[in-house]
């Protein structure tokens, strides 16, 4: 198990960096399609199958749908390097180094490995009773949310802004 | 069983390269992307916590990331392509004005 | 109870079960297609494929070592990483779903329980959902790749057309998801065994569509649109695109595309069948083998019968032009499937209450 997940984060990690350090903006967006199926692996062996399955539908399945149709409608093409500053480049690498150890020395001391408790119970009856009974509000607020996203999409998309 | 630690230095490792993203990148769209990379890494956090917890809360939280995402991108996409008609560029170097 | 062997007999068998599901499949993909030109060909007064063995049967082996020897062409223009990797991920995503797919009750062999069906998720129908919204990267991939504009008007076509009509399907589900209580697509199809009495008399098969005829209606529409079939087929309407997204693809790739469709197919009735028809249910009767095989058959049956009216149909209606696709599946089919859902939620909290 722990096996898979080094794997899936190895995958994780390797193509998110594609992500970043990709020109070609369709590559980039298959390499985070490979990130958001490495993570749901990961989610799987963290005892979230329903999110898993979610995140592959949702994420993988629509939204970034949506970004790869965005770059081949606009045939977005490779981006033209810019004039990198050299304050950046010296400064920016050792800064994210020293913030890198920083961040992992903390999170190694303050969560020292412990023998996991037993999983909640993550089946979608369970979820569904959560997300109906406590998160009731959240719930319709969201749905608010998707309409209003609904009509600005359609708004920015009329011909004339 | 994996350990919390590792989780989340696998969910920090991601926030960074997607701030390295978000900084380096030059198009709007890849830009965007890096946030999503972003969003990413904390719902891993969140799933990792909650399964240390143990409770559904913290999925219930990517749960409803995974919907404002949707609708973030939605909206988000469309400002793109409103953008591109405008300017005819994807650039964000050449946003750089208020007005058109 | 050694539990190293209990895990190597697990792994066997699964690694059998996978085998022969995996060889049915194909077999079934190879004379989907024999089936549906000599339908077609019926239905259009004409013979289809006879010359190759007796009724044309050898057909489909011809077609494989055809497509096999067959030059591969790419556009010289073409992305050629993307342009290798879509046909794998249609043929991936097309076969994969088929992991969930329970065909029958379980047997017992040397005191273990094998059910058939290589694994049951708690997630199953989730996973197919899943796993089917990859298979549009598929052709968007494909249509993009090619570098040339058929495809990739091909390609925009069909991803707006898939995500339309995944929402239908999902929708369309949702009625019987309240009906059964669980997501398992085994639990599903048990919930449907048995049959409703009236008056000690047996009337009718517990089954789903009886229950949830327009949420079958939603499912099944919408499962046209989704594996791309007529009337449904403008990602690669011959009049006006050529062949769609993929016009550019030759040889063994545009064989792995074709093959995607009819898994699909395949995969899109299994799911008919377990969530409306009542999966394996069937009559069964006589010696214990007979009582495992019967269901089998059963299921095997109500999906061909699925199958048979992907043809029939497509004989039959003519395509629909891109904005009727549209109107039809957000103004109809959309509010359709919602309605469904609640008047079935309605009926349900009336009856528990």
């Amino acid at each position: 198990m722990l096996a898979i997940f080094y794997m899936a984060a190895a995958v994780a990690v390797l193509a998110a960096m594609a992500v970043v350090f990709q020109r070609t903006p369709v590559y980039s967006a298959l390499s985070l399609i490979v990130v958001l199926g490495a993570l749901a692996v990961v989610y799987l062996l963290l005892d979230a199958p329903f999110i898993a399955m979610i995140q592959v539908i949702v994420y993988a399945g629509a939204i970034m749908v949506l970004f790869v149709l965005v770059i081949m409608l606009l045939n977005a093409r490779p981006e033209e390097p810019t004039r990198g500053s050299r304050f950046a480049h010296w400064l920016g690498v050792p800064l994210l180094i020293v913030f890198l150890g920083e961040f992992s020395y903390l999170i190694f001391r303050r969560f020292p490995a412990r023998a996991a408790p037993s999983a909640a119970d993550a089946s979608p009856e369970a979820i569904g009773h959560l997300l109906f009974r406590s998160y009731v509000l959240p719930f319709e607020v969201t749905s608010i949310l998707i309409v209003v996203a609904i009509l600005g999409a359609v708004v920015l998309a009329k011909k004339q802004l | 069983m994996i350990p919390l630690s590792h989780v989340l230095a696998l969910s920090m490792i991601l926030f960074i390269l997607g701030i390295a993203g978000f900084i380096i990148r030059r198009n709007v769209v890849t830009v965007f992307m890096c946030i999503e990379l972003m969003l990413n890494a904390v719902n891993l956090a969140l799933i990792g916590f909650a399964r240390y917890q143990p409770s559904l809360d913290g999925q219930l939280f990517v749960f409803f990331v995974i919907v404002v995402a949707a609708a973030e991108a939605a909206v988000g996409l469309a400002i793109i392509v409103a953008l591109y008609r405008n300017r005819g560029s994807l650039s964000i170097d050449e946003v750089d004005s208020m007005k058109l | 109870m050694a539990t190293s062997s209990d895990l190597g007999f697990f792994l066997l068998v699964t690694i059998v079960k996978v085998a022969i599901i995996l060889w049915v499949l194909l077999t079934a993909i190879a004379y989907l297609t024999w089936l549906e030109r000599k339908v077609i060909g019926h239905i259009q007064s004409r013979w289809g494929p006879y010359l190759v063995g007796p009724h044309g049967l050898l057909q489909p082996l011809a077609d494989g070592v055809k497509f096999l020897f067959k030059e591969d062409i790419m556009p010289a223009d073409a992305d050629r990483l993307v342009y290798w990797l879509a046909p794998f991920i249609a043929m991936v995503t097309a076969f994969l779903s088929i992991a969930v797919i329970p065909f029958g009750e379980s047997f017992e062999l040397r005191g273990h329980v094998i059910p058939l069906q290589i694994t049951d998720l708690n997630v199953g129908l989730l996973f197919v959902f899943a796993v089917t919204s990859l298979g549009v990267y598929s052709i968007v991939l494909a249509g993009w790749a090619s570098n040339s504009k058929y495809p990739l008007f091909g390609g925009l076509r069909s991803s707006a057309q898939m995500i339309s009509y995944e929402l239908a399907l999902g929708l369309g589900v949702v009625g019987v998801l309240m009906i059964s209580g669980t997501l398992s697509l085994r639990g599903i199809a048990a919930s449907q065994l048995g049959f409703w009495r009236l008056g000690g008399i047996l009337i009718l098969p517990r089954w789903n569509i009886f229950l949830q005829p327009v949420g079958f209606l939603v499912y099944f529409m919408a499962a046209i649109a989704e594996t791309n079939r007529v009337p449904f087929d403008l990602p690669e309407g011959e009049t006006e695109l050529v062949a769609g997204f993929h016009t550019e693809y030759s040889s063994f790739k545009f064989a792995m595309f074709f093959m995607s469709e009819y898994a699909n197919m395949v995969t899109v009735s299994c799911l008919a069948t377990l969530l409306f028809f009542g999966g394996w249910s069937g009559p069964v009767f006589g010696p214990g083998w007979l009582r495992v095989l019967l269901p089998v058959f059963w299921f095997c049956l109500k999906v061909f019968c699925f199958l048979f009216f992907y043809i029939w149909v497509r004989g039959t209606l003519p395509r629909f032009r891109y904005d009727q696709l549209m109107a039809f599946g957000w103004k109809f089919l959309l509010p359709l499937g919602l309605a469904n859902i609640l008047v079935t939620s309605f009926v349900l909290a009336w009856i528990h209450s």
